[in-house]
Formats: structure tokens, C-alpha cells, sequence
């Protein structure tokens, strides 16, 4: 059931502001792909492309290497889940989830007993069974989110497109809804796009990450490769914290201020550069142990761990470095710093 | 927030805020009930008292004469022709506005108000100086035998001009807030664009919708300068309910204008019973929808 979405070259314009600015990219069928970037982005505009709802302005969308340009919305059957859901408020949840199926021509439609043998079928799958006579009104977020899946899966889309899923739910529910996607999606196997600005939740759900910056493609890949290999400056700073470091580089060695932090880089690449580390890749060691130094001026708790800002000679910034031992540094105190993964962009 | 000892008000504090002495509240209130009764509640009353002043039978007597019963019938034609035609207008005008951007639709929502502004009376002239028989069209339709000035449809004409903002002007603001995500997923799950009108749009607009037929309807059935105009005031052929009360106010027949009055009094009444039950019924959803 499940298609190849492809995507070439495609643009969108909206008066004199390019929403989108030519991009290409690769659906496998059955992929569980997030469109990733901040707001201004052009991913729901590229979204909404895919799904019909925008005109484009340069390009193709082929479904299965068919152009669909020509096609009508019916005909594309896609399942568009709304940020906001969009669930019809007079109906009752059963009738938005048959909604799709009872508004086929006669000769396509099921019958009246299949239909709703086919809606308790999807309310099970989103673990809504009894809710069926319930309006939009009388449920919580997280169960309007799941009656919109509910109605976008009941036309057996080919194409499941969701807009920022899970944007209007509270931190628990996010989380939640996030692994009972991951399910669904391995259970039903959809091609499925969704677009996000929480990085977290990209690298925790998709199989691959598309990031988009400004309507133009940065990188597309893996969870892990985008993270840890990011392709441009943008995307290691929007996937995750980083502190920046300004350096010379030569032969492969980074140096800042004439020290030498890193030497991890590709041999061929030389020149001035800007260091990109992140928290997490910083080690404090004894302050003769590396040349690289400073002093700790406050430790902070992020989350499960703690963080200390040091401040290095020279450098503007504070360094963010994650503690990882439970016996942590004194604020005020020496300390030398290693870098165990870095990646250099120009400077800029 | 804990370090704030909220400490018990003391009684002082209610009269400062609320400043006015008990004297000024009264003034207040006085004048505005005062207000009220002199010039909304008195003439609704003398209205029925006028209109019962022989009586009983005299009333139903003054509402059975032949000449009252064909206005009252005319006005209710006029009625039927104009609202629903109107309630095409106003949702197609509504529907344009709050779901498409175009050029000059800040321009279209200014002529939608154009009858808001203009004295009916010059609404009604203008139809007779392009219609009437000296007027742009007038000898042209003659000759092709349609009359429109002094008959039936230049009165309907004339109301559809005066009643058109009602029903836009009840759906725009609405249809806007709503916006256009239920009518993008009913159209991504394979509804027409007929389905999706019938089952979403209208469904999401029914009260508001109602509420503007409504005022279309009382303005309707009321109005009197530009259908006075091209009307002609035909007795019994082209006089609708205010054009008779007029009539028969100008003959001395007081009782028997206000008996007819009275029925559009009561037409304005049952309006306003209704109106403040779909506002009440209406700020139920609004408050339902906010919870989404």
C-alpha cells in the first residue's frame, strides 16, 4: 500500500518570499521520515505541497515515480494529520473516523456495517474502543491527536503526512505518543512524513531526518549521522548544544591560540575555522593534563546531569561541559579541558 | 508566590474600588431605565394599547381587511424571495472573504457594508432612476414587457439591497476565526467540494448563520424608505406592512394602523426572543470550542 515519495527540485514562492527553494529528496516506501527546522523553514510548506493543499510553484512530487500534480486530493489519498487536528466538532469521534469512507461515490463506498466494523477496527488500533459517541469537545489532547490518526488511516492513505504531531501536548503526553507512533508506524508500515521544530523528538522517531534551514535542504540522513556527523554549522547547531571554539587548523590539528585541542579532523583541511563541540564531548581533566585550560565559574543541574561553564582564556564564552563523574569540580577551580569529538566549519 | 501573606480585605476596600457613591449608582441606573421605558418599552406598549383600543374584535377585524391581508401577504412574499436570496449572497460573499486571498477584498468587505451606510430612501431611487420609465433601462423593459418599478420585483430589488450585509456581515468574522483546516482535511479525505460545504462548513456556521437570517428577516419585513420609493404605495397591490401602517396613520385610522404595527412589533419581539437565545446557545459552542 505503501509508496515512494519523491520529491525534485521542488520550489514555492508566496509573493517576493521563496517559502521553498528547490528541494529534492527521496521517500523510501514504508520510511518514517521528519522534516526538521526551525519556524520559516519551509517544512510545512513542503508538507502541505506533498499533501495538495499548496500549489507548487517549480518541480515535481511523484508518488511511486507517478507526477501528481494532476491528481485531485481524493485521488492522491493521503492521510493529513492537522497541528491543531482538525476533527469535525458536530461529529461524534466514530463519525469523524468514517468521515473519509462515507463520503465516497456510492459504487466505491463500503457498505453501512462494514464501515463501522472498519471504525471500531481503527479505534482499537489507536486504543480509543469506547470513545466512538464522544465529540472532539469531550476529550482530552492526546486522544483528539489519536481520533485524527484514526480518520486520516480509515481512507488507507498512501502517504501519511503529519503536521508538528505532537506540538499541542504537554510534555508526559509528548513522550508517550511519540513510542505509541513508533509502534503504530512498525505495525502499519505507511511512508510517513512528519514535521517537527523539536529536534528531540526527529532523532528519537524518525528513521531518517530531513533538515531544512531557510527552504533549502541541509542534510538528510540517520538519526545518528546527523547528530554526530552534522553536514553544515546549522544543523550542528540546531540538533543539538554546541560550544564554539575558533581555530587554525593544520594538518588535521586544531589549534586555538596557538594550543593545540584537537586533532581529530581530516588531514586535508586547513585554515581558520570555527570549532564546533558539544557539551557532552568535552572532558575535564587535571589542570596539567591538557594544555587547554581554564577556570570553573558555576555548575549548573540540565536535566539527568550536571553542567560546568568554564571560562577559558581568550574565548568570549563560557565552555558548557557535562559532568559525568558524580565527584564534580569546585567553582573557582583550575581545570584542563579535552576535546573527544569535534566537527569544523568555516568560520563565519 | 509564597512569601505573599494575602491578608484579609477589609471591607474599605469594595468601596474603593468600586468609587461611586450609592447615589451616583442610582443616577446611573435611573437614567439608563429611564431611558429605556421613554423610549423603547412606552411606545412598544402604546403600540398594543393603540392597536386594542376598540377592542378585541375591532383588532382581528383591522388585520382581516382585505387591504391589510394583501400587505401582509406581500410582505411576507417579499420575505421569502429576499432572505433566501440573500442567504445565497451572504455565504458565497462570506465564504469568498474568509477563505481566499485576492485583490481588493478589503474592497469587497467595504461594499458589503455600501447598504449599511446609504439611506434607504437613495437606494430606492436609484433603482428608479435605472429602472423606472424614464430611468437607463426603463423603456427597454417596457417594451420587453418586465416591470420593475411599482411592482413586485423592483420591491424585492429594493430589499434585497437593504438586507444584503446582514447575513455576510453575521458569517465573515466567524468563518474567519474557523479558518480553513476542517475544510482541508474533509477535501484530504477524499470529500467534494459540495460534501465539504454541506457537511463542514455549514454544520460549523449554523448559528451564526441563523442569527444573520434573522436580522435579514426583521430588516425585511421592516423596511420602508426604499421600498416606499419604488413601490409606488399601490394600495393593495404594491403596499407591504410598513407601507400600510404609514397609509392608514395618514388617514386617521389609527387603530387599525397600529393593529397592524402591532404585528411587526410582534415580529420584532419573537426576533429578539430568538436572537438572545442563539447568543445564549451560542456562546455555549464558543466556549465548548475554546477548550480545543
Amino acid at each position: 500500500m505503501s509508496v515512494s515519495v519523491t520529491l525534485e527540485n521542488v520550489a514555492k514562492q508566496y509573493g517576493a518570499f521563496a517559502a521553498v527553494r528547490g528541494v529534492s529528496l527521496a521517500i523510501q516506501p514504508g520510511e518514517l521520515i521528519a522534516l526538521l527546522g526551525p519556524s520559516g523553514s519551509g517544512k510545512t510548506t513542503l508538507l502541505r505541497m506533498m499533501a495538495g493543499l499548496e500549489a507548487i510553484d517549480g518541480g515535481n512530487i511523484l508518488f511511486d515515480g507517478i507526477d501528481t500534480s494532476r491528481l485531485s486530493l481524493r485521488d492522491r489519498r493521503i492521510g493529513f494529520v492537522f497541528q491543531n487536528y482538525a476533527l469535525f466538532r458536530h461529529m461524534s469521534v466514530a463519525d469523524n473516523i468514517a468521515f473519509g469512507l462515507k463520503v465516497r461515490p456510492r459504487k466505491e463506498r463500503p457498505s453501512a456495517s462494514e464501515i463501522s466494523r472498519r471504525v471500531s477496527g481503527l479505534l482499537e488500533l489507536v486504543q480509543l474502543g469506547g470513545l466512538e459517541k464522544r465529540f472532539p469537545s469531550q476529550i482530552s489532547g492526546g486522544q483528539r491527536q489519536r481520533v485524527a490518526l484514526a480518520r486520516a488511516l480509515a481512507i488507507e492513505p498512501r502517504v501519511l503526512l503529519l503536521d508538528e504531531p505532537f506540538g499541542a501536548l504537554d510534555a508526559k503526553v509528548r513522550k508517550d505518543l511519540r513510542q505509541w507512533l513508533r509502534d503504530l508506524h512498525r505495525r502499519t508500515g505507511h511512508t510517513t512524513v512528519f514535521v517537527t521544530h523539536d529536534q528531540e523528538e526527529a532523532l528519537e522517531l524518525a528513521d531518517r531526518v530531513a533538515i531544512l534551514n531557510k527552504g533549502l535542504l541541509e542534510q538528510v540522513a540517520g538519526p545518528d549521522t546527523v547528530y554526530d556527523y552534522p553536514a553544515t554549522a546549522f544543523v550542528c547547531d540546531f540538533l543539538g548544544e554546541t560550544n564554539r571554539i575558533p581555530v587554525e587548523i593544520a594538518g588535521g590539528r586544531a589549534h586555538f591560540e596557538n594550543i593545540p585541542v584537537y586533532q581529530g579532523l581530516p588531514s586535508n583541511s586547513h585554515g581558520k575555522a570555527e570549532l564546533f563541540v558539544r557539551p557532552q564531548h568535552l572532558k575535564l581533566v587535571e589542570p596539567g593534563g591538557s594544555p587547554f585550560s581554564g577556570a570553573v565559574e558555576l555548575i549548573r543541574r540540565h536535566g539527568s546531569i550536571r553542567r560546568a561553564e568554564v571560562a577559558i582564556k581568550g574565548l568570549p564564552k563560557r565552555l558548557d561541559i557535562d559532568i559525568v563523574s558524580q565527584i564534580g569540580p569546585a567553582i573557582g577551580e583550575s581545570v584542563g579541558v579535552r576535546i573527544t569529538h569535534a566537527q569544523a566549519f568555516p568560520a563565519g | 508566590m509564597s512569601d505573599i501573606v494575602v491578608a484579609p480585605v477589609p471591607p474599605v476596600h469594595t468601596h474603593r474600588v468600586r468609587s461611586e457613591s450609592p447615589m451616583v449608582r442610582a443616577c446611573l441606573i435611573g437614567i439608563a431605565l429611564a431611558f429605556l421605558g421613554v423610549f423603547l418599552i412606552l411606545p412598544l406598549t402604546v403600540v398594543f394599547l393603540e392597536a386594542f383600543a376598540n377592542g378585541w374584535q375591532a383588532y382581528i377585524e383591522n388585520i382581516l381587511e382585505t387591504d391589510a391581508l394583501a400587505a401582509i401577504r406581500l410582505t411576507l412574499l417579499v420575505a421569502i424571495i429576499a432572505v433566501p436570496l440573500n442567504v445565497i449572497f451572504g455565504v458565497a460573499a462570506a465564504w469568498a472573504v474568509a477563505k481566499f486571498e485576492f485583490r481588493g477584498k478589503n474592497l469587497l468587505i467595504s461594499l458589503i457594508d455600501l447598504p449599511f451606510s446609504v439611506s434607504p430612501v437613495i437606494s430606492g431611487l436609484v433603482y428608479v432612476l435605472l429602472f423606472g420609465a424614464q430611468g437607463y433601462f426603463g423603456p427597454w423593459l417596457k417594451s420587453h414587457g418586465v416591470e420593475i418599478i411599482f411592482a413586485l420585483s423592483g420591491i424585492v430589488l429594493a430589499t434585497l439591497f437593504v438586507t444584503f450585509p446582514f447575513v455576510a456581515r453575521e458569517l465573515i468574522p466567524h468563518m474567519q476565526t474557523l479558518g480553513n483546516n476542517d475544510e482541508e482535511a474533509a477535501l484530504t479525505l477524499g470529500a467534494s467540494g459540495w460534501q465539504t460545504f454541506v457537511k463542514i462548513t455549514l454544520p460549523n456556521v449554523k448559528w451564526s448563520l441563523l442569527y444573520g437570517v434573522l436580522l435579514c428577516n426583521a430588516r425585511a419585513m421592516g423596511e420602508f424608505g426604499a421600498v416606499a420609493v419604488v413601490s409606488g404605495k399601490i394600495r393593495g397591490l404594491t403596499t407591504t406592512m410598513p407601507l400600510h401602517i404609514e397609509i392608514l396613520f395618514n388617514e386617521y385610522m389609527s387603530a387599525a394602523a397600529f393593529a397592524v404595527a402591532s404585528l411587526l412589533a410582534l415580529l420584532a419581539l419573537v426576533t429578539l426572543a430568538v436572537k438572545t437565545w442563539l447568543e445564549w446557545r451560542f456562546a455555549d459552542e464558543i466556549a465548548a470550542r475554546s477548550g480545543h
